[in-house]
């Protein structure tokens, strides 16, 4: 039973591998990596890592829906006709949609069924997270800070290179503001009849 | 038949390869290759949890997430110069990153 949904995953996890990198449409492309993401969690859920599978649905998944977003906004996407065409992303979106219903169901009915354990999930613990957290927070403690760091410095990285100064707008500039006084900003012009300023 | 380590290091293996090979055909197109990338990473975390699963060791499923972590910030710090590169361009064609050549 393990064995047929290891295959049947493996086979949609290459079959949509295949279609990301030769889908002609980037969309089409965006959502075949999706699934693929969705069937390597399933894959994991069927050895019992359901932590990792959870964190790939979660990481990638929601990921992958900005890179969907990248995609929309860059390329050469006509977003009239890209509206027209809703309609006729909906047999592909709904066959993805019935795929990742299936799957859930193979994984949890695989595992249910299979009776034995010869994986070992969850050495020394009750399940798969408690495992992890038990070593994360102590053997591994400097490399789950320097992943922290890492997160940190791409997202410092990633502020530094999209921001911008535009010159155009206008912005309030509150030091500017309170350092203004009276004598700044009027002045005595004494008008001699009948010229004006 | 029992379902071995096998199984998932030649799934990976044919994972990695489409990987590769996506960044060699998609050359025009750099989202794509980004998405390759993705997929060779995946196939890196497949492997790491299968010998952890298969071995009765945790520290696989560590060094995955270590994976994962170094994934999620390759993806928003590549996006971020796709971002400044379309904003200075106004395309992201792959095939005329070549500015700086002298």
């Amino acid at each position: 039973m393990e064995l047929i949904a290891f295959y049947i995953f493996a086979a949609i996890i290459t079959v949509s591998a295949m279609a990301v990198i030769a889908a002609r449409n980037p969309v089409h492309s965006v959502l075949w990596l999706i699934l693929c993401f969705f069937t390597a969690a399933g894959l994991l859920v069927l050895i019992g890592a359901e932590f990792l599978a959870m964190l790939l649905v979660v990481v990638y998944v929601g990921a992958v829906a900005v890179l969907f977003l990248f995609v929309v906004m860059m390329l050469d996407v006509d977003f009239v006709e890209l509206k027209q065409g809703t309609l006729q992303y909906w047999p592909f979106a709904g066959l993805v949609g019935l795929a990742f219903i299936a799957e859930i169901a193979i994984a949890s009915f695989a595992r249910e069924s299979s009776g034995r354990d010869v994986f070992n999930p969850a050495p020394g613990a009750a399940t798969n997270a408690e495992a992890i957290g038990a070593v994360m927070y102590t053997d591994y403690f400097l490399l789950f800070q320097l992943a922290g760091l890492i997160l940190l410095v791409a997202m410092i990285g990633a502020i530094v290179l999209t921001l911008r100064h535009r010159p155009d707008i206008k912005r309030q500039n509150i030091a500017r503001q309170t350092a203004r006084r009276r004598a700044d900003a009027t002045s005595r012009v004494s008008v001699e009849p009948g010229k004006g300023l | 038949m029992d379902l071995t380590i096998n199984h998932f290091l030649t799934m990976s293996a044919i994972l990695f390869t489409i990987g590769v090979v996506g960044i060699f055909v998609n050359r025009k197109n750099i989202i794509v290759i980004l998405m390759a990338i993705e997929l060779i990473l995946l196939s890196v975390n497949i492997n790491l949890v299968a010998f952890s699963v298969f071995s009765g060791t945790i520290a696989g499923q560590i060094f995955a997430m270590l994976v994962l972590t170094v994934a999620a910030a390759e993806a928003a710090v590549g996006l971020a110069i796709l971002v400044v590169y379309f904003r200075n361009r106004g395309d992201i064609a792959v095939e005329r990153v070549d500015l700086m050549k002298g």
